[in-house]
């Protein structure tokens, strides 16, 4: 079983919103990268995963096996962290301990006091009196505490600075290097992905734009620039998104379609940020 | 094993990488049969990602510079020292090319040069 988690043609309506046939794998002991704007259906994704929403079309496997029937012990295996807390403010930390050891079978209360040595949380605080590191590093601690084999991060690092962030980053690349672990990681601070993440999946409008390692993603495109005068040098068919300014024009295409641009314009390699900018933005 | 890599430079990570860890070995900081870090180590070591790593590592391999064993990693190959002569030899291409291209640019005739190849080796001669 090479894939913690497979998605096949996950599909649900939602009056403003819709998810469309969105299919894709998270490969086991990698860190798989989600992306893509906000209200693209990264979160109800994630929340299917889960079964926190349990109405859809599709398929979604759990280590091989599909995830709709009535045991739903496989939540166990994975851990979540998300941008604001799922605990009760009012919580100390230890009330925290205690409401986990109940809720996980799997809970080891010694790893947990470890993680919060570890991680310099102060047992004596409430969660509300955490700072959002703080509140990032318990999720983390608690995840890693039930032994989790899969971290689902849904914007953990947003609001996070970048000494943090970096240690954060630490500590999934520690955690992914026995070949078991797994990351599922949505983020819109894509730094992090281009430095750690091997895989990509890049949703956009509910639909599945690119799935892939991260090297053949940033590989796919190029961004080319040249003056107005030039611009309609190219054919339409070939540019994913482009921008016209005062003094020049740029666009996106695919690294394929370079022979069908002249010579002297500028070619650079895209970021991933630039990738989805310029897929928004379209050609017009 | 110095290991230095750059996230401004055009060179690709692993290439910069394999180069890394090339030097490494044909300039003998890594033993013949010397185990390496696994890839996941080297990854967190070099806060890159675990593809990137490998991909860098099965050139090395596919060049004949590491063995990898089936459950015990990666190891530096046997000396080949054919090999490590032809990679020296391009290496002297490459400068020599530009010393060439410098020398077309300023008019210096390729008698010139050969003087002035005559030259460097007399006074290393006398030097010694």
């Amino acid at each position: 079983m090479n894939n913690r988690i497979e998605i096949k043609k996950l599909t649900k309506h939602y009056e403003t919103f819709f998810l469309d046939d969105v299919s894709f794998k998270v490969p086991k002991g990698y860190i798989t990268g989600f992306i893509g704007p906000n209200g693209s259906g990264k979160t109800t994704t994630i929340k299917s995963i889960l079964s926190l929403i349990h109405q859809y079309k599709g398929t979604i496997l759990y280590n091989g096996q599909d995830i709709c029937g009535e045991n739903k012990s496989y939540v166990e295996d994975i851990g979540i962290v998300m941008d604001s807390t799922f605990l009760a403010k009012d919580w100390t930390i230890k009330n925290v301990e205690r409401a986990m050891s109940v809720g996980y079978s799997n809970w080891d209360q010694h790893q947990f006091e470890d993680y919060l040595k570890v991680f310099e949380i102060d047992q004596t605080l409430k969660v509300k009196e955490l700072s959002r590191g703080m509140n990032t590093k318990l999720m983390l601690a608690i995840a890693f505490s039930h032994q989790a084999k899969t971290l689902i991060l849904d914007e953990p690092t947003s609001g996070l600075d970048p000494i943090i962030r970096d240690e954060f980053r630490e500590i999934l690349q520690a955690y992914v290097e026995d070949e078991e672990h797994t990351v599922l990681f949505s983020t819109h601070i894509t730094q992090d992905l281009e430095a750690i993440a091997d895989y990509i999946v890049f949703i956009q409008g509910g639909k599945i734009y690119f799935t892939g390692s991260v090297d053949d993603f940033l590989n796919r495109y190029v961004i080319v620039k040249a003056g107005l005068d030039e611009a309609d040098t190219i054919e339409a068919s070939a540019i994913i998104g482009s921008r016209q300014y005062h003094t020049r024009f740029e666009a996106m295409i695919l690294r394929e379609d370079l022979p069908k641009i002249s010579d002297h314009w500028i070619v650079e390699k895209p970021t991933i940020d630039q990738i989805m900018v310029f897929h928004k933005r379209g050609n017009n | 094993m110095k290991i230095l890599i750059s996230n401004h430079s055009s060179i690709p990570l692993y290439e910069q990488i394999k180069n890394a860890m090339r030097e490494a070995i044909l300039s003998g900081d890594l033993k013949e049969d010397e185990k390496l870090p696994s890839i996941r180590a080297m990854a967190k070591e070099l806060k890159v990602a675990i593809l990137t790593v490998k991909k860098a590592y099965d050139a090395l391999e596919a060049e004949g510079y590491l063995v990898s064993r089936q459950g015990l990693g990666s190891f530096v190959a046997p000396k080949n020292l054919e090999l490590e002569r032809e990679e020296r030899q391009k290496e002297l291409e490459a400068h020599l090319i530009k010393a060439v291209s410098i020398a077309r640019q300023f008019d210096v005739s390729k008698t010139e040069m050969f003087e002035l190849l005559d030259y460097i080796y007399e006074s290393e001669n006398n030097e010694q």
